[in-house]
């Protein structure tokens, strides 16, 4: 059924051939007539953190749904490295990490049964595991810290161990791509910078990894690409090229919690116009003249220059106080 | 000659009594098996519908002097495409599909019977005649039972995978709609067989039960399908034999044995058991501040 693709070992940047998710023009509409995606059109390159981002009902979904081949798009298609979508699963091109929404918790299943999953691809007719199996899952807990957790039925988790062990599934597949559906979604802090951490080392080992989210301060933490939708692309493209304020407000519309401190009760804001995106998480804040701006200053010195460059140039040329 | 034996040795004592049991516990096993897939599925209603759409399928087959399986099947898998075919093309919800395509093949079937009275009693398709069954029925469910089995133990991974998560089956390069397809092949094929123990009625107990009984005990797959089909092979077995006793009612002493024991382990099963919870319940109350006892870990290998 399954062509066993040959059990490589893990992806380092130096072995692993750059490899391209292209979605070419694709238009998805369902059977009651209504078009979910239409159009939709961008390239990804392995060693990159995308974010897919959009409302509730921009056809994230429908686009994760028709990346992984679960619907067909009317036009258009879906190619990794120049094969279609259903030649790239079968060589298990493509891991998945569900939404918490999508799995049967009171499934009979251990985290253990969940991780050897992922590797059903290596296994023979009968998906019996072998050594190399075990070995695999069991290093894939271990990175996610799930190792202790093994012989547990997965209903018995917390929101962000169930979110780590299908992460860890994911890891065990082997996979170059990596999809994962609102990871964030009902986890816990910790929880959310461990799994960033991790996809930042499986983006610098060569893997495409691509996170459809609504939590857009995370977006600018440890993404390098935004593909931003609304039934079709708005904007695609480096972080901070995409993530601007205007694109942002075009993407989402009124649905946006604005928080303008010059509109606020906030007076005493020393001049520093700052706008502040958030949708229930962690906010996305655009300091003056629309700059995004970033949590931490670590590794963000070009960007501190670039602002003191700008603040001495309007010190110089005073420019008037409104637009 | 009954006097040599005790009396609790007489049923085995006669061929159609040991071939009603033998049979009766092949199903049951076959059942069990398949039922652990059918309960976390959810597709007990399903199960229910084709145990009512193969009706028609056995009349036909009767009255044209076909293998019995043969017409059922038939019928149970068109009314399973029927119920996809009105379920894809109306806003309608899947439990009101179900009973309208049901029950028209029921009643179809009942209209094929009543117009031919000579092809098969009513009563056998409803109840049951495990007592009564003949050589070639018994061929057609050993067949049955030995690819169903066969199918099942060679790929239940696979299934459980669609079953849990068929997002991820679809993502390893697993063709989900035919094992979607097998599954349902399989149900129908099982019902059949189960058809002729316990009759139409109570086919949906033997695919339900026993799966429902094994997941109150257990948090592993694999251990749940040994559990049930343990379950649906003993009860079916014992049920079978305790009928000669009750003259005749072998499908009610099959069910009602199957029900006694999902009683038994839904009040005391050691982690799901009404009584446990109870306990859970009253130690969190009582000391709230204290982690309510995780479940007894399986054991680390």
């Amino acid at each position: 059924m399954t062509e066993s693709p040959p059990d490589s070992p893990p992806h380092s940047p130096a072995e692993s051939p750059p490899l391209e998710l292209s979605v070419e023009d694709i238009t998805v509409s369902y059977p009651n007539g209504h078009v979910a995606l239409r159009d939709t059109r961008f390239r990804l390159e392995s060693g990159r953190i995308c974010a897919l981002v959009g409302v509730n009902g921009s056809g994230k979904s429908t686009l994760f749904r028709a990346i992984m081949g679960f619907v067909k798009p009317s036009r258009g298609r879906v190619q990794v490295g120049g094969r279609s979508m259903q030649s790239a699963l079968k060589a298990g091109l493509i891991a998945y990490v569900p939404q918490a929404e999508e799995v049967d918790w009171t499934f009979p299943v251990s985290v253990w049964d969940v991780v050897l999953m992922g590797r059903y691809g290596y296994m023979n007719f009968l998906r019996m595991p072998r050594a190399r199996d075990r070995e695999v899952a069991e290093e894939s807990l271990r990175r996610v810290g799930m190792l202790e957790y093994r012989d547990r039925q997965i209903g018995e988790l917390s929101g962000g161990q169930k979110k780590r062990v299908f992460l860890a599934r994911a890891l065990a597949q082997r996979s170059r791509i990596i999809l994962l559906d609102e990871p964030f979604t009902g986890v816990d802090v910790q929880t959310e910078t461990a799994i960033i951490k991790l996809l930042r080392e499986l983006c610098a080992a060569g893997h495409l990894i691509l996170v459809s989210t609504h939590n857009l301060g995370a977006v600018p933490e440890f993404c390098d690409w935004v593909v931003l939708i609304n039934r079709t692309v708005l904007a695609a493209g480096p972080t901070e090229q995409v993530f601007t304020q205007d694109n942002l407000v075009r993407a989402f519309g009124g649905v946006l919690r604005h928080f303008k401190f010059d509109e606020s009760t906030v007076q005493k804001h020393d001049e520093k116009a700052v706008t502040l995106l958030t949708d229930d998480e962690r906010p996305l804040v655009f300091g003056k003249g629309g700059h995004l701006e970033y949590s931490h200053r670590e590794g963000k010195e070009d960007v501190l220059a670039e602002r003191d460059e700008e603040e001495a140039e309007a010190a110089a040329a005073p420019e008037p106080r409104s637009r | 000659m009954s006097d040599i034996f005790p009396p609790l040795l007489t049923p085995l004592h006669y061929d159609y009594m040991l071939r009603a049991i033998v049979v009766s516990g092949l199903i049951g096993a076959v059942c069990g098996f398949l039922s652990c897939f059918i309960t976390l599925k959810g597709w007990s209603l399903m199960g229910d519908a084709l145990s009512h759409a193969v009706v028609p399928g056995v009349a036909v087959a009767y009255a044209l002097g076909l293998p019995f399986a043969a017409g059922a099947l038939g019928t149970g898998l068109l009314a399973a495409a029927g119920m996809a075919f009105v379920k894809a093309r109306t806003p309608l919800r899947e439990d009101a599909v179900i009973g309208v395509v049901f029950t028209a093949f029921f009643a179809l079937g009942l209209l094929l019977i009543s117009i031919n009275p000579s092809g098969v009693a009513l009563e056998t398709i409803i109840f049951g005649n495990i007592l009564g069954i003949s050589d070639f029925d018994i061929a057609q469910i050993v067949v049955v039972a030995a690819a169903t089995l066969l199918v099942l133990g060679l790929k239940w991974r696979d299934l459980l995978l669609v079953c849990f998560d068929p997002h991820q089956a679809r993502a390893l390069g697993l063709n989900t709609a035919v094992l979607h397809a097998v599954l349902l092949a399989l149900l129908s094929a099982t019902t059949v067989a189960a058809l002729q123990a316990v009759g139409a009625v109570l086919v949906v107990a033997m695919l339900i039960t026993p799966g429902a009984t094994a997941y109150l005990l257990t948090d592993r797959f694999s251990r749940m399908i040994g559990v049930g089909m343990a379950l649906g092979a003993g009860t079916s077995l014992v049920g079978a034999y305790a009928s000669y006793f009750f003259d005749g009612a072998t499908g009610g002493c099959i069910v009602t044995l199957q029900t006694l024991i999902f009683l038994g382990v839904f009040f005391f099963a050691p982690k799901h058991g009404l009584v446990r919870l109870r306990q859970l319940a009253r130690l969190r109350g009582h000391e709230a501040a204290q982690p309510a006892p995780a479940r007894t870990p399986a054991a680390q290998s």
